[in-house]
C-alpha cells in the first residue's frame, strides 16, 4: 500500500548498530525493586500492601478506583521494605513501593485462556487487571485508550513499530522475536474495537522485522506498511498522516480522525495479559550507548534500578557520562542510577563525555531556518525560541507554541545551539495559565 | 547506589547535529573559493589584494567592535568581507575597500545588534555606501577588462564599460564569455561557472534553499525575454544575457540567499526571489544605473519581515491564522 508522507522531519544518525542484532536476554535479578505508585498518565495508585508484607511475583500491590489509571504489581517475590518517595525518571520524587527481592523465585503462575473465544469485555478486563499502559514511552493507560468516547467512530487501528528514536531497538527485537504474539495481540485489539483494518507500521531500516512479521501474518486485515526512515515517524500525529493521510486537528487526538494507535510492545503485553493473565511486570529495555561496555536488549523486571542494568552491561566506560532514559531526542537525563525502570521505559542510554555537555553555550538565532524546514508540526521554532526566551507569552501562544510536540529536531539542527525545546517546554505552562485567566 | 558516578544532566535532545554557525560560515567561504580563484585568474594579483584587505578589515573591525580576541570567531565577518570584495571593481583603491568593509560590518551589521539581527545584507550595505559616495570608482569607465593571467599588469589602464552599459557594450561580449567570466565586471560576479560550482556546495550542504535563486534568476530570465530589448534577435538569448551579465548570478546565489536577511517561510523565499528579479530588471531597463542587483536585494531585505508575516502557513493540524 502506498504510504503518504508528512512534511518536515529529518534523517538523523541511527546509532542502532550497538544492539539491533542482539537477541533479547533475561536480565539478572536485582537485589531491590522500586515500584512507583504513579508511572503512567493519570491518577496515582494507593498501596495494597504495607511495610513488612511478603509479596509474590505478579501480585497486585497498588490500585485506585479512579478511571484513568493502571494498577501495579510486584515483579518478583520478596518483602516490602519501604513505601516512600524515591527518585523517578522525571527528576521528581514519586511515592514508591520498595521490595527486597527473595533470592529464590517461584515460577510465575499463568493461566491459559482460549483467545479465539474471549469476549470484548474479557479483553478490556484483562488489560485493566494487567496494568497495561502504552509501552512506547507515553504510558497512557491502555484500557482507557481502547475505550474511546461513543461518539468517536473508530475505523482504523495503527500499530506503531517505527521506533524512530536513535539507539532504541527494543521494539525491533520484539517484532523479530515475537511476531506471532504481536499479530495475535493486534487481532485482540481489532476485535475489541470492532475495526476491520489494522496497519502495522515499521520503518524501512528494520526490514528483517518486516520480513519476520510478513512470514507469520495470515490475516489480510492486518496490513504491513513499510515506512520511510525519518524522525519523528513514530509520533502519533505523523503516523496517522503517513498511514491514513488524515490530519489530527490541533489539540486533538487520533480518535478525532477515527484512528487508535498502539505500540508493538503494548500489543504483545495485551496478548500475554489475555492469554496467560500475565500482569505487566517486565518489558524489553535497550541498554546501550557508546559509553557502555556491552550494550544489550534486556527483558527487565519493572522496578529494577537502571544502575543494575548498566552494571549488567559491563558498566560505564568513561566519566563524565550522561545517562538518558528513553531515546536521545526526547528522553530524560538522570541524576542518579537508583531510578527504576517503569512500564514506559524503552531504553537506558549511556552517552560518552563528548556528548555529555551540561549547559551548551548558545548564541543568537541567525535565521538559518533549518528548524523551520524540519519542524514536523510546521511551526516556527526560531521565532518561538526568541519569544519564549524573552517571556513574550502571548506571542508564543500566537505562534502556536502549544502545538509543539517537543520532538527535539529544532534544537538538534540549530547551528546556534539554542535550547529551543527547553525554552518552549518552560513556556507552555505559562501559556495555559494565561489562557485560563482569560 | 552508585550515587558517586559523575553524571551530567541537561535537557533533551541529547544528540546534536555537528553544524554550527562557524561551520556554516566556513562552508560559505569554501563555496566562495572557486569564485575567488576565478577572480584572481581573471583580474590578477590586485583581486587577491582586494580580497585580503577586505577580509582582514572585516574581521578586525568586528573583533574591535565586539571586543573579542578570537578574530575569526563565528566566521561571519570573514564571509561579509569576502562577499564585499566580490562586488568591487578590480581597480578599487585600497582605502575604498577598507572604508566599505568597515561600513558593511558597522552600519550593515553591528548597529542592528550583530549577526541575526541585521535587516540588510551587510556586504551590499557596504557596496551601496561606496557606490553612492565614490561613484566614479564604482561605475562607468573603471570597469576593468579582464586580462587572464595578467599578473602584475596595471589593470586600471585597461578599463572598459560593463556589458550592461548599453547595446554596444552588450554586443562586444558573447554569452560563452559571460558564462566563463572573461568580461568586464566586479571581481566575483563575472564567472557564472565559478558561482554555480560554489553554490552547488551550499546546496549539497543544505545551507541554501532553491526558492530564492530560482525565483530571482527565473524572473530575470522571463522578464529579460519579454522586456529585455533587442540585444539578440533570439529573445531567449536576451533573457539569458540578462541572467549571465552583471551581478544576477552572484546576487541570486550568494547575496539574496543570506539567511539572516531573507524570509523564513518557503513561499516567502519564492516571493523574495521573484521580487529581487523584478526590481533588478526594472532598474536595468528604466533606472539611471546600468545595474540593479544591489538595490533590488536591499529593497527586498527591507520587505522581508512583511513577507514573513503574510506567508505564515498553518501549523500541522491547525487553521490558518495571520500571526
Amino acid at each position: 500500500m502506498e504510504v503518504k508522507k508528512f512534511t518536515g522531519g529529518i534523517s538523523i544518525p541511527h546509532y542502532k548498530s550497538f544492539t539491533e542484532h542482539k537477541e533479547i536476554k533475561e536480565a539478572s535479578l536485582p537485589g531491590e525493586l522500586i515500584i512507583p505508585l504513579l508511572q503512567h498518565t493519570g491518577a496515582p495508585n494507593e498501596p495494597l500492601v504495607k511495610v513488612g508484607d511478603k509479596v509474590k511475583a505478579g501480585q497486585k500491590i497498588g490500585e485506585t478506583d479512579k478511571f484513568v489509571s493502571a494498577p501495579i504489581h510486584a515483579s518478583l517475590s520478596g518483602t516490602v521494605t519501604a513505601i516512600e518517595p524515591r527518585s523517578y525518571l522525571t527528576g521528581q520524587m514519586v511515592n514508591s513501593i520498595v521490595i527486597a527481592v527473595d533470592e529464590k523465585q517461584d515460577e510465575l503462575e499463568l493461566s491459559d485462556v482460549d483467545v479465539e473465544t474471549v469476549t470484548k469485555e474479557e479483553v478490556v478486563n484483562a488489560i485493566k487487571e494487567a496494568g497495561i499502559v502504552g509501552m512506547g514511552g507515553a504510558a497512557f493507560p491502555t484500557a482507557v485508550k481502547l475505550s474511546p468516547p461513543p461518539d468517536k467512530e473508530i475505523d482504523a487501528l495503527i500499530i506503531n513499530g517505527c521506533e524512530c528514536e536513535p539507539f532504541l531497538t527494543c521494539d525491533h527485537r520484539l517484532m523479530l522475536e515475537k511476531p506471532e504474539e504481536l499479530l495475535r495481540g493486534i487481532e485482540l485489539i481489532m476485535k475489541m474495537l470492532s475495526v476491520d483494518k489494522a496497519y502495522l507500521c515499521i520503518e524501512d531500516n528494520k526490514d528483517d522485522a518486516i520480513e519476520a512479521v510478513r512470514q507469520k501474518n495470515t490475516n489480510p486485515q492486518i496490513v504491513l506498511l513499510r515506512m520511510p526512515t525519518k524522525y519523528p515517524q513514530g509520533s502519533e500525529k505523523h503516523l496517522v498522516k503517513a498511514a491514513l493521510d488524515r490530519e489530527i486537528p490541533s489539540g486533538g487526538l487520533p480518535f478525532d480522525v477515527g484512528a487508535i494507535i498502539q505500540n508493538v510492545g503494548t500489543c504483545v503485553a495485551i496478548y500475554e495479559a489475555v492469554r496467560y493473565k500475565k500482569p505487566l511486570i517486565e518489558r524489553v529495555v535497550t541498554v546501550t550507548g557508546q559509553n557502555l561496555n556491552d550494550p544489550q536488549n534486556l527483558m527487565v523486571k519493572i522496578g529494577t534500578p537502571i544502575g543494575h542494568l548498566i552494571e549488567e552491561c559491563g558498566g560505564i566506560v568513561k566519566e563524565p557520562a550522561k545517562v538518558v532514559i528513553g531515546g536521545p531526542m526526547t528522553g530524560k537525563a538522570q541524576q542518579n542510577l537508583g531510578v527504576p525502570v517503569v512500564k514506559g521505559t524503552t531504553g537506558v542510554i549511556v552517552l560518552p563525555p563528548d556528548m555529555a555537555i551540561e549547559d551548551m553555550e548558545y548564541y543568537d538565532c541567525v535565521r538559518c531556518c533549518k528548524c523551520v524546514e524540519h519542524c514536523p508540526m510546521l511551526l516556527y521554532p526560531n521565532q518561538l525560541s526568541i519569544f519564549c526566551e524573552a517571556k513574550m507569552i502571548e506571542e508564543a501562544d500566537e505562534w502556536n507554541a502549544l502545538d509543539c510536540i517537543e520532538c527535539g529536531i529544532c534544537a538538534y539542527v540549530c547551528p546556534s545551539k539554542r535550547p529551543i525545546v527547553q525554552l518552549i517546554q518552560r513556556t507552555k505552562p505559562l501559556i495555559r495559565e494565561m489562557q485560563s485567566k482569560k | 547506589m552508585e550515587m558517586d558516578k559523575k553524571l551530567v544532566v541537561s535537557s533533551s535532545p541529547h544528540i546534536r547535529s555537528i553544524d554550527s554557525v562557524q561551520s556554516v560560515m566556513t562552508d560559505v567561504l569554501i563555496a566562495l573559493f572557486p569564485v575567488a580563484l576565478m577572480a584572481v585568474l581573471l583580474f590578477g594579483y590586485q583581486a587577491l589584494l582586494t580580497m585580503a584587505i577586505s577580509v582582514a578589515t572585516a574581521m578586525l573591525v568586528e573583533a574591535l567592535w565586539l571586543k573579542k580576541k578570537d578574530i575569526f570567531s563565528d566566521g561571519s565577518a570573514a564571509v561579509t568581507g569576502l562577499l564585499f570584495a566580490m562586488v568591487l571593481p578590480p581597480a578599487a583603491p585600497w582605502w575604498l575597500v577598507v572604508i566599505g568593509t568597515a561600513m558593511a560590518i558597522i552600519i550593515g551589521k553591528q548597529v542592528f545588534g550583530g549577526i541575526g539581527y541585521n535587516i540588510f545584507n551587510p556586504a551590499l550595505v557596504g557596496r551601496a555606501i561606496v557606490a553612492v559616495s565614490w561613484g566614479s570608482h564604482m561605475v562607468g569607465t573603471v570597469w576593468s577588462s579582464p586580462e587572464p593571467f595578467a599578473f602584475g599588469a596595471d589593470i586600471s589602464a585597461v578599463t572598459t564599460a560593463t556589458p550592461l552599459a548599453g547595446e554596444a557594450q552588450a554586443q562586444a561580449v558573447t554569452l560563452a564569455q559571460l558564462f566563463v567570466g572573461n568580461v568586464p565586471g566586479c571581481l566575483g560576479e563575472t564567472s557564472a561557472f565559478a558561482l554555480l560550482v560554489g553554490a552547488a556546495w551550499l546546496f549539497y550542504k543544505g545551507h541554501i534553499d532553491w526558492r530564492v535563486p530560482v525565483g530571482f534568476i527565473g524572473t530575470v530570465f522571463v522578464l529579460g525575454i519579454l522586456l529585455g530589448g533587442g540585444f539578440y534577435e533570439n529573445h531567449l538569448l536576451t533573457g539569458l544575457f540578462h541572467v549571465l551579465a552583471g551581478g544576477v548570478m552572484l546576487g541570486a546565489l550568494f547575496m539574496a540567499t543570506d539567511m539572516v536577511t531573507s524570509p523564513v517561510t518557503s513561499i516567502g523565499k519564492l516571493i523574495f526571489g521573484i521580487g529581487c528579479g523584478l526590481i533588478t530588471i526594472l532598474i536595468r531597463l528604466w533606472g539611471t544605473m546600468p545595474e540593479g542587483v544591489t538595490f533590488a536585494i536591499l529593497m527586498m531585505n527591507a520587505l522581508t519581515p512583511i513577507i514573513d508575516n503574510f506567508t505564515v502557513p498553518k501549523q500541522f493540524g491547525g487553521v490558518k491564522k495571520s500571526a
